[in-house]
């Protein structure tokens, strides 16, 4: 009360901020008041709003200083002040997690929460919770459980809100609520009943049946009674939320249409709900639902159509983004909103009219594309960044969409990138040209030449040097070469080290593949050994050297294609061969090549709403790095050498049987190591002594057996078995083994996991057949110019062609995708990309055979009846070569 | 309005009493407080962490702290020893085998400078169970006879039935009074 008025007093006086020039130390030395004997309330609001006002701007206390001030604070529950109770509260909050031993005030806060000042109630609530840990969890839940069905509205919803926030420390305990939550929800204030529904999802959220028992019933409440339960909008959108997760998880093993699910029905049921906010999420829901028909979101979409003419500017946002969204989806769907969507071009709201346009971009037709193109030209420049960028997006899928258009679009994206604007823009411009001369041959002399000229002028380092690059690979394939290196070299002179040496790079690129420009690159090359950076210098007479010898081989392995290790792996390897200190010089093939990642095909997994978001992915280490780790505690793996390939994880059982057993490859030079996880599904036997019995073909030793000791019910065992590839005959190393999985059975009871008798009796299951492919024996490696290495391997490796008819293919994809697939190599230069409408397509490949082969293969298809393939394959051994053309047929 | 009276009043009157309730956890400290504070018997729950409540006796202000007595929570007393007028110190009677760690934590608490002048109340509590020490057993177990320099004094009393509470308080109220 007092403390107001002096507020207001200060704020009069000086005008401005009343807290700009706070200091921690004075603020903290302030505090020291607190611990007087009378509280002066009128002394300590202030301070204590500084204190909160500090550390919300992010100043950082030590655990000292918060443990101090925390507990000179605990004195101020003396007053019976009700401002500066509840600024305690707050503080109490901020320093929980600072200070040390901050349950001291958890009596006086549950007195609080139970106590008559219903002011005090709710926050003392939030504050318990806040100093609460799992174990003290326990002393306070009996008046968790009475505030969460108290009649006051503001304490039942703190007192769920906490719950949700304990459930993270306590789950089980917070479990135990669940009926007071269902109490809750049928509360008659709306928040309450959100809160409640919220809590009650996230305890059952772990068990499918429980949470679609909850929404059903909701559902039918909401139904078939006249007394609605859910007044609350915010509750019916989550449930909603739930409701389309349920579909979701409900689509993997249903064969009906999504309509005939009563969750479904429900959320189109929303469509004619009285608030808006409904209104769009159903909408939202329907459209985002995996693999639904356009018949499903017709519906849905007509209601954006609706929400997208509201007078409401948040409402035809909202509405206009999620089309947007569904334009890529369902365009046929969107396109009836055209007419709406040419109205909010001109709406006075920026965002709202850009996502109109590039949702025109995305379903109109190719006739419409320069008229809109020219809309947007207009205010490009009044929007922000991030709406940029969706313009962008709209661009490059309409690029792909019309290649035709690619001169009037990529102008626009020139035009775009002299504008300003932040590296997230450039560069989503820079990709989207880099896309489109990827994709587009007529277009790539042009956008180079743009990109060209961004790099004249370009703040952001690491997009010019991957322009640079890009430079270097597609530069010297066109028809006029030499114009790029005058761009080039100027970054040379102009920037800063690591543009300049980005720039090196690109120039012997260029010097590599044209040979009549190699006299004036060596020139440039030598001014820049002059640098004043170690890098560029470094690099240049690096490249220097190399263009000097004008050998083929040398240009391709050390220009062209780079370095195809693993980086951690090499890393590794070097670190242990400085150890070793020996006189042999460290052998490069000794180093795991790396395998080309596949994240890009990952699929990304779209932001779902508050409280049913799943957490960040964790980015796990490579796959291979941590097989290798596992594979080097084996006794014997040390002396296989380096690891080279782990295969994918084939299933030798169906997936429902007694022992399920997976199987993975490992490869090394001259071994195999099989990994055989086996798990054991019979809860009244316990397997003992469990290995895989092989009968290998003929050629291949088995080394070593490495049982697994002991394996329980439900656990997962592993056991390992060594084999030796076929000596010198590398044309037997593809072969199919018999397995049986053997083993001790004793009995035992099913409740306790114990033996009931000593004695176990042999027992064994077979396994289906175990295949050693050549794609287990080959890694994949990316040549960045595979049409030098294929020249440069005419002379020098060993050649084997021959022709086979592939009759069970009836498309190029599809063989493209099975040739690849089965040999394990990777494809080339887009090569496994098949142009539309073409019979004939030459897929490239590159690889390496364990032990460290080259291998390059070129295949061309031609469509018939069937597929026709001429395979021509260049290995530096020739067994290879034969043992690739022989496996295929 | 209230809290405003009260304020100005107590800036006008004397200075508020500060005392602190100590003891092992369950002597019957917080019961203690409540009597004092309502003069009825509440049923409490283990204290974590602290109690606060003003208590008026005589037209005196006491400012009274009930500090739980789990072993856990002893160490954070001292944070609360500053200007403390007197210390109410409460054994439970019956509990013969915790007497010696009774008698040590009032000697360690005893030995702070902050409590040099603050005078002492001992409760031997829980009179009224059946085979409980007497008087002069407590005052013998807690070796009371050692303490010199202060001011002190020891009263039997049941805090459920509400005896020998008023006996207690009128020798404090007199004491801190008498006080210089």
């Amino acid at each position: 009360m007092s403390g107001f008025k002096r507020d207001h007093k200060e704020e009069e006086d000086g005008g401005g901020n009343p807290f700009q020039n706070i200091e921690k130390t004075t603020v903290l030395q302030e505090a020291r008041i607190f611990n007087e004997t009378s509280v002066n309330p009128r002394k300590c609001t202030p301070i204590l709003t500084k204190l909160l006002y500090m550390l919300n701007q992010g100043e950082q206390l030590s655990a000292k200083e918060a443990t101090d001030v925390f507990f000179a604070m605990t004195k101020l529950f003396q007053s019976k002040d009700v401002i500066l109770r509840r600024l305690v509260y707050l503080g109490i909050k901020e320093l929980s997690s600072i200070a040390d031993d901050v349950i001291i005030v958890t009596s006086s806060l549950t007195k609080d929460m139970t106590g008559k000042e219903d002011l005090y109630r709710a926050a003392a609530i939030r504050a318990l919770c806040s100093i609460t840990d799992a174990t003290m969890l326990q002393a306070i839940e009996r008046y968790m459980k009475q505030a969460i069905v108290d009649r006051n509205p503001a304490v039942s919803s703190a007192a769920l809100v906490s719950s949700l926030h304990m459930a993270k420390l306590a789950p089980e305990v917070v479990k135990r609520w669940v009926n007071e939550a269902q109490e809750a929800v049928n509360s008659e204030n709306i928040m309450v009943q959100y809160h409640a529904l919220g809590l009650l999802y996230h305890i059952r959220k772990s068990d499918r049946l429980a949470v679609s028992k909850l929404v059903t019933r909701s559902i039918q409440t909401l139904m078939y009674t006249n007394v609605s339960l859910q007044k609350s909008s915010y509750a019916v959108c989550m449930l909603i939320r739930i409701a389309a997760k349920l579909i979701e998880e409900e689509g993997a093993d249903r064969k009906s249409s999504k309509s005939q699910s009563p969750y479904f029905q429900y959320i189109e049921s929303c469509f004619r709900h009285k608030s808006e906010m409904v209104v769009y999420e159903a909408a939202y829901a329907v459209v985002n639902l995996n693999n639904s028909t356009s018949q499903e979101v017709a519906q849905a979409i007509s209601v954006l159509q609706l929400l997208s003419a509201s007078p409401k500017p948040a409402l035809r946002f909202a509405a206009v983004r999620t089309l947007n969204q569904v334009a890529i989806s369902h365009p046929a769907a969107v396109t009836a909103c055209n007419l709406d969507l040419e109205n909010l071009i001109t709406d006075s709201n920026r965002s709202i009219a850009t996502l109109a346009i590039t949702t025109l971009l995305k379903t109109g037709a190719e006739s419409s594309v320069d008229r809109l193109m020219k809309q947007i030209a207009t205010f490009v420049s009044e929007i922000s960044d991030e709406f940029k960028v969706v313009v962008v997006q709209a661009i490059r899928a309409l690029a792909l969409k019309f290649p035709r258009k690619h001169t009037v679009l990529m102008n626009f994206l020139s035009a775009m990138l002299r504008d300003d604007g932040g590296l997230e823009y450039k560069a989503s411009i820079a990709d989207t040209i880099i896309t489109i001369i990827e994709d587009n041959p007529e277009a790539k002399e042009t956008g180079l030449a743009h990109l060209c000229e961004f790099i004249e002028d370009c703040e952001h380092v690491s997009l010019a040097v991957r322009i640079l690059h890009l430079l270097g690979k597609e530069g010297p394939k066109t028809k006029q070469p030499s114009r790029y290196i005058r761009f080039i070299y100027n970054r040379v002179i102009l920037e800063c080290p690591s543009i300049r040496a980005a720039a090196v790079s690109a120039m012997a690129q260029f010097g590599a593949s044209c040979p009549d420009l190699l006299e004036n690159i060596q020139v440039l090359l030598a001014r820049c050994q002059m640098d004043s950076d170690d890098e560029v210098r470094d690099r240049a007479t690096y490249y220097s050297s190399i263009l000097n010898r004008q050998d083929k081989a040398l240009y391709n392995n050390y220009v062209l294609n780079t370095l195809q290790v693993s980086m951690p792996a090499l890393e590794k390897s070097l670190s242990e061969y400085i150890n070793l200190n020996t006189a042999q010089p460290f052998d490069i093939k000794s180093v795991p090549v790396v395998a080309v990642s596949k994240s890009e095909n990952d699929v990304k997994q779209k932001p779902e709403g508050m409280l049913i978001s799943s957490g960040p992915t964790k980015i796990s280490p490579s796959r291979d790095e941590n097989f290798a780790d596992k594979l080097n505690s084996l006794p014997d793996a040390q002396s296989l050498g380096p690891h080279f390939k782990s295969s994918e994880i084939v299933e030798l059982t169906e997936s429902e049987t007694e022992y399920v057993v997976k199987c993975i490859k490992h490869c090394y030079a001259q071994h195999l190591v099989l990994q055989f996880d086996c798990l054991n599904t019979l809860n009244d036997q316990l397997l003992e002594n469990v290995r895989v019995q092989l009968d290998v073909s003929e050629g291949f030793e088995i080394i070593n057996e490495i049982p697994c000791p002991k394996l329980p019910y439900n656990e997962t065992g592993t056991t390992y078995v060594i084999v030796k590839f076929p000596d010198g005959d590398i044309l037997n190393s593809v072969g199919t083994f018999g397995a049986v999985l053997k083993f001790i059975v004793k009995d035992c009871d099913p409740a306790t996991g114990l033996p009931d008798i000593d004695e176990g009796y042999d027992d064994e299951y077979m396994l289906e057949e175990l295949e050693i492919t050549l794609a287990d024996q080959i890694q994949k490696v990316n040549k960045a110019n595979w049409g030098a290495a294929w020249e440069e391997a005419e002379s020098t490796f060993h050649e084997i062609e021959d022709t086979y008819s592939l009759s069970s293919m009836n498309t190029l994809e599809e063989a493209v995708v099975n040739i690849i697939k089965y040999l394990g190599l990777q494809p080339a230069e887009r090569s496994d990309k098949v142009p539309k409408g073409k019979s004939t397509h030459t897929l490239l490949l590159a690889g390496i055979f364990r032990g460290g082969v080259d291998i390059l293969v070129r295949a061309k298809l031609a469509l018939a009846d069937g597929v026709t393939m001429q395979l021509t394959v260049r290995s530096t051994d020739q067994s290879i070569a034969e043992l690739i053309t022989s496996a295929i047929g | 309005m209230g809290v405003l009276f009260s304020y100005f009043k107590s800036l006008i009157g004397a200075r508020e009493m500060r005392i602190l309730i100590l003891g092992l956890d369950g002597a019957g400290k917080t019961t203690i407080l409540y009597r004092l504070q309502v003069g009825e018997v509440v049923t409490t729950i283990p204290t974590i962490g602290f109690n606060v409540e003003q208590v008026t006796y005589k037209n005196l202000k006491f400012q009274v702290w009930d500090l739980g007595g789990q072993t856990s929570i002893r160490p954070y007393w001292r944070c609360y020893y500053s200007n403390t007028d007197a210390i109410i110190y409460v054994v439970d009677s019956a509990d013969k085998e915790r007497m010696g760690i009774s008698k040590d934590e009032l000697f360690h608490m005893l030995r702070e400078e902050e409590l040099q002048d603050a005078i002492l109340v001992v409760l031997a509590n829980k009179q009224d169970i059946p085979g409980c020490m007497s008087l002069k057993e407590v005052h013998q177990a807690l070796g009371l006879e050692a303490l010199k320099n202060r001011t002190f004094q020891i009263f039997k009393t049941s805090a459920t039935k509400g005896e020998g509470l008023d006996v207690a308080m009128e020798w404090l109220a007199n004491a801190l009074k008498n006080r210089k």
